[in-house]
Parts: structure tokens; sequence; C-alpha cells
């Protein structure tokens, strides 16, 4: 038995190509009905992300290539689609599909929705009958070392978007967001996306402001929050903790000498801006007054940028890990070869 | 001293050591800290220091805080059973990162610089003596708590600042909680000292006026810093830069103050 993964990723096509092969969620289950009628296809599993199309594939077939596979599978597909394939044969599958299942393989290293991803993609092959002892195996033992991967390493620590890392810092600030009196400053897509972020870790009070009474309203609505109009945003500074700023106005709208007079007034509790905006709605100097912290675009991107470095960092030791266990699948797997005959499909999945 | 009941503290030494090695370590190597270990050491440097002062407290039939040996280990006491009870309260988990240096310290100085520790004989019992000195030693014990808060609030300022979060930032705890807990412990410290400076009057003995004048400058520092905090006339930042200096001093000027002054025991 031999075990393949053909597809397509984002290391090997622009999304163009990519969407040509994405199998939708709602065509899946045909789409392993048709996979398993394929000649010399034993088992098999489709996973299809945004970022790639991969096809597991158990077969007795030793020189098993993408291009037939795909021309069955696909119907006719041009002579340049094949240039964006990749073909990957025994171990090298096992060492990709636990890469995966880790998060390694990843457009953002580290992210974990691959992960429920992997799974959803075996549980409905399991479901479609389409996986063997040999798949059943592999995919468990992807989810145990993708675990493994996430729990000894620092390969998921931190945050990689501007938008989580600000309601990072604003937990570190504040602890619980659910007290916090967050005002969204600019009723934009940025604002929005912001406000959504605070809301999912808990923020309850928001407070929109705008130029256009109108959109804040509407934003505020979408929220759950309360709109205030333009001219009154100042009038809120007493009692605010946090301050998303991202309004198109043309120069700092948050300066020093309009913020000291009123911190003068605040209790003692921290305030934190952060700047959305460009050019910037908050004055440089703002930093420098004790118990204010202000963050701008650039500032967050460097955050994010030095995690996502200090992840890169960790694939050494990632891949140190998995490669422990690829040995241990291979064991296995020259275990399973020697016996005469190997009871494919007599395992039950696991899910 | 025996040598027996000195081991007792050693120990209580080595595992204070070892909750901040840990921490130190974990922290180095950014792996996972796990605040468990440190919270164990801490707990059995606990466990160590209070069988230390039951045997001794047994064998001279008082309060053990007759010389300088005993006072050092009595405020490590203090200090360490606040944070027990602190650090579960506001879940300043990292906060033993910081206790366990400052209980390492204070035994080290014990053991190496007040070599004194000797138990006497049982004495006459003074209850109000007991009483000032135990709860003065508690209040230092909050103190210094006090200071081990203002350390980590400024850690996490100083942080927060220079817009460069280490990894160390996001395992400390929130910087308005570690304000709370800076200040709630100041409180804490304050009402006990001030408990422990007014039965100071009633023992009933001579006043040795430079303890006196000290212990009120103390209570005066302390006492500021408070009333600054209250009126909001400070930022938290200044309140916890303010509890490290004012620990410092009063750690600082303990000896000096024990040296003139004119009664040579607690």
């Amino acid at each position: 038995m031999n075990i393949y993964c053909f597809g397509i990723s984002h290391h090997t096509a622009n999304i163009e190509v990519r969407e040509r092969f994405a199998i939708p969620d709602s065509a899946l289950a045909d789409s392993l009905t048709r996979l398993a009628k394929i000649r010399n296809v034993d088992e098999g599993v489709l996973l299809s992300t945004c970022n790639r199309t991969e096809f597991y594939i158990v077969s007795p077939d030793a020189q098993l290539t993408v291009e037939p596979l795909f021309h069955d599978f696909y119907g006719l597909l041009e002579i340049t689609e094949f240039e964006h394939l990749f073909r990957l044969a025994a171990v090298p599958t096992v060492r990709h599909l636990f890469r995966v299942a880790s998060g390694l393989e990843s457009m953002v290293i580290g992210e974990t929705e691959i992960f429920g991803q992997v799974k959803r993609a075996y549980e409905a092959a399991a479901k479609s009958g389409t996986t063997g002892r040999i798949l059943n195996r592999l995919f468990q033992k992807a989810f145990q070392v993708g675990k493994h991967v996430r729990s000894s390493t620092g390969i998921t620590r931190g945050r990689v978007s501007v938008g989580s890392v600000a309601v990072d810092l604003a937990e570190q600030i504040f602890g619980n967001l659910a007290g916090c009196k967050i005002m969204i400053l600019g009723a934009g897509e940025t604002s929005e996306r912001t406000a959504k972020s605070f809301q999912s870790r808990g923020a309850k009070q928001l407070f929109v402001s705008n130029r256009s009474y109108e959109r804040a309203a509407a934003l505020a609505e979408t929220m759950g929050g309360r709109a205030i109009r333009y001219d009154d945003w100042e009038k809120e500074f007493r009692d605010l903790d946090i301050l998303v700023s991202s309004t198109a106005a043309p120069h700092a709208i948050v300066t020093r000498a309009k913020l000291e007079p009123i911190l003068r007034t605040r209790r003692d509790r921290p305030l934190f801006i952060i700047d959305l905006a460009m050019p910037r709605d908050v004055e440089p100097a703002v930093h420098d007054l004790d118990g204010v912290f202000v963050y701008d675009l650039d500032s967050l991107q460097t955050i994010a940028d030095r995690t996502l470095e200090a992840r890169r960092k960790e694939l050494d030791s990632c891949d140190g890990l998995i490669e422990k266990h690829v040995r241990d699948f291979q064991m296995w797997l020259n275990r399973a070869a020697e016996m005469t005959v190997l009871p494919v499909a007599t395992e039950r999945p696991r899910t | 001293m025996s040598s027996f009941d000195r081991f007792w503290v050693e120990l209580a030494l080595i595992c204070y050591v070892l909750g901040f090695g840990y921490s130190v370590y974990s922290l180095a190597a950014k792996r996972f800290l796990t605040p468990r270990i440190t919270f164990l050491a801490i707990c059995a440097g606990f466990l160590c220091t209070t069988i230390f002062l039951f045997d001794r407290g047994h064998a001279i039939g008082r309060c053990p805080i007759t010389n300088r040996f005993e006072v050092l280990v009595f405020m490590t006491w203090s200090m360490v059973l606040i944070y027990l009870v602190i650090g579960s309260t506001y879940r300043l988990s990292l906060m033993g990162a910081f206790t366990a240096p400052v209980a390492s310290a204070l035994l080290l100085l014990a053991v190496t610089l007040s070599p004194d520790g000797s138990a006497t004989q049982k004495i006459r019992v003074n209850p109000w003596l007991e009483a000032h000195t135990s709860f003065s030693m508690v209040a230092c014990g909050a103190f210094a708590l006090a200071c081990v808060a203002g350390v980590m609030y400024l850690v996490q300022e100083q942080q927060l600042k220079t817009r460069q979060p280490g990894s160390i930032f996001y395992r400390l705890p929130p910087i308005t909680a570690l304000s709370v807990a800076n200040s709630r412990l100041l409180w804490l410290g304050f009402i006990l000292f001030t408990v422990g400076l007014a039965t100071g009057f009633l023992i009933g003995q001579r006043i040795d006026w430079v303890q006196a004048v000290w212990s009120i400058a103390v209570w005066c520092v302390y006492g500021g810093i408070l009333i600054a905090r209250v009126r909001h006339a400070m930022a938290a930042k200044w309140v916890a830069t303010l509890s490290i200096l004012a620990f410092s001093l009063l750690l600082s000027t303990f000896w000096g103050i024990r040296f003139i002054s004119d009664r040579p025991s607690l």
C-alpha cells in the first residue's frame, strides 16, 4: 500500500489558480464519493481550505501520478494548471500532514483554525466511508501531533493581527474588558472590525462617535452600543478606558493640551488609546502622559511581526517533534506492510 | 541557636532560591511558565519557616522576635503569609516569581549577616511588647509585598511605554490589578503598623525615642503615600515607585536605628 498527497496550496499557486481546485463544503460528500470510484484509490480524504486543496490517497499503485487522478476527478485540466500541483509519496506525505495539522504549513504560521479544518475533512471522509485502516491511523496520529506541537512549543503564542494585538494589550492593562468603557471614534470598516474584536472578548460598553451621526448610530446599533454626537465625544473622556480612533481627520484630534486637563479630573485609571488612523489622530506626545498608553498602526504591526518572527524561530523545535512522530508512524506502517493481508477499512474511525 | 532549627531556615532559603531560579529559567527560556512549581517552592519555604518559628517560640516561650535573625525570619514569614492570601485572591500568579527573590534575600541576610540567632532561655512575657513587635513585623511583610507589587507594576508600565512587550509582559497580571493590589497592601501594612505603633506606647517600659521617632517617620511616609493615593494627587506609577523606595528605606535604616538606639532587643 502506498500513501500519497496530491494538491495545490498557497506555496505553489496564487488564489486565482487555487480557487479553480477548491471544493466547497456543500460538494464535499459528492466529491468523496467520486474520488472513491477512481481506479486504484483505496482510501481518500479531501482537505479543501482557502489556502489549500489536498487529496490524501492510499493506493496499491506504487507509481500513481497526479495528472490522471486529477483528470479523472476534475475533468480536463489545462497543461499550465499542472505546474501548480504537487505530489508527495510515502514518508513526505506523513510529514506534510503532520505539519499541516500543526499549522506549520499555514500562511500565518501557527494558526489553529487549520486543525479544525483537517478534523472536519477527516470526519467527512470517515462518514462517507472513504477512509480505511491507514488513513484512520494517519489522521488520528496527525491530531495527536498537532496537539503535541501546540502544547510543547511556542508556535501558537501571541497574536499576529493588528486587531487582536490591540485587544490583547487592552486585556493586559484592564484584565476583564466587560467593565471597560470603550469609545470608537470614526465609523469606518477598521473601527467596526476592532469593535467586534473587543466584543468577542467580553466588552459590553461601546460608544460610537462619527462626523456623520447617522453612520455612528448605524454602527452603534449593529454593535449594541450607544452613538454619541461628534461634538460631544470629548465630554465622555473622563470615564473612558479605551479609545479606538480611526477618523479621516487630516490632523491630530487628540492632543496633549486637550487631554491633560481631562486626565486631572479622571480617577487614576489608565487610558489606552488605539490610533488606527492614517494620518494619525493622536499626537505622539500624548503617550508621554502618566497612565496613558498610545499604540498606533506601526507599533501594533511591529508587535504582530515580532510574534510571527518568534513563531518562525519555533519551527526547528516543531520539526524536531514532528520527526519523532513521523518515525513512529513509519514503523507502524512497516509492521502493517509485513502482514500478508492488510485489513483495509476494518477499523472503525475514531472522531 | 541549635543547628537543628537553623536547618529549617536554611531549607526555607533553598526552597525560595529554587522557586526564584525556576521562574528566571522559565522566563529566560521563554517556556510556558508553570506558576504552580514556584508556588509549591514558596509553600515549602513557608512551611519550613513556620516550623522554625514554632520551635523557637516554644523554646523561648514568646513570639520569636528577640534578635535580628528571628526578626528577619519573622518578616519573611509574614510577607509570604500575605502573599499566600493575596496571591490567590487577586490571581497574581506571577507574584510568586517576584516574592521568592525578596524572601530569599531576607533569609540570606538572616543566615549570613545575623549569626547571633541563639535561642535564649524562657523570659518573662509582656503581652503589649508581643503585640507591638508582631503587628509591626506583619506590617513590614505587607509593605514588602506592596514593594513587590510596585516592582511588577513598573515592569508592566515600562513594557507598555516602550511599546515592546516581551515574554514577561503577557504573564504578568493586568496593570490595573497590580495597582489595586499595591494600594490594598499599603493599606493593610499601614493599618497593622498603626496598631503596632500604638501598642508600642503601652509596653510600660521607658520609651526609646530613637526607635519611636523612626517608627513615626515610617508611619508618616506610608501615610503620605496613601493620602496622595486617596486624593488622586499621584499617578499609580509614582505610588508604585514610592512603595519601593519606602520599603527600601525601611529596610536600610532598620539596622542603623537598632545600632544607635539604646534598647538592645525588640
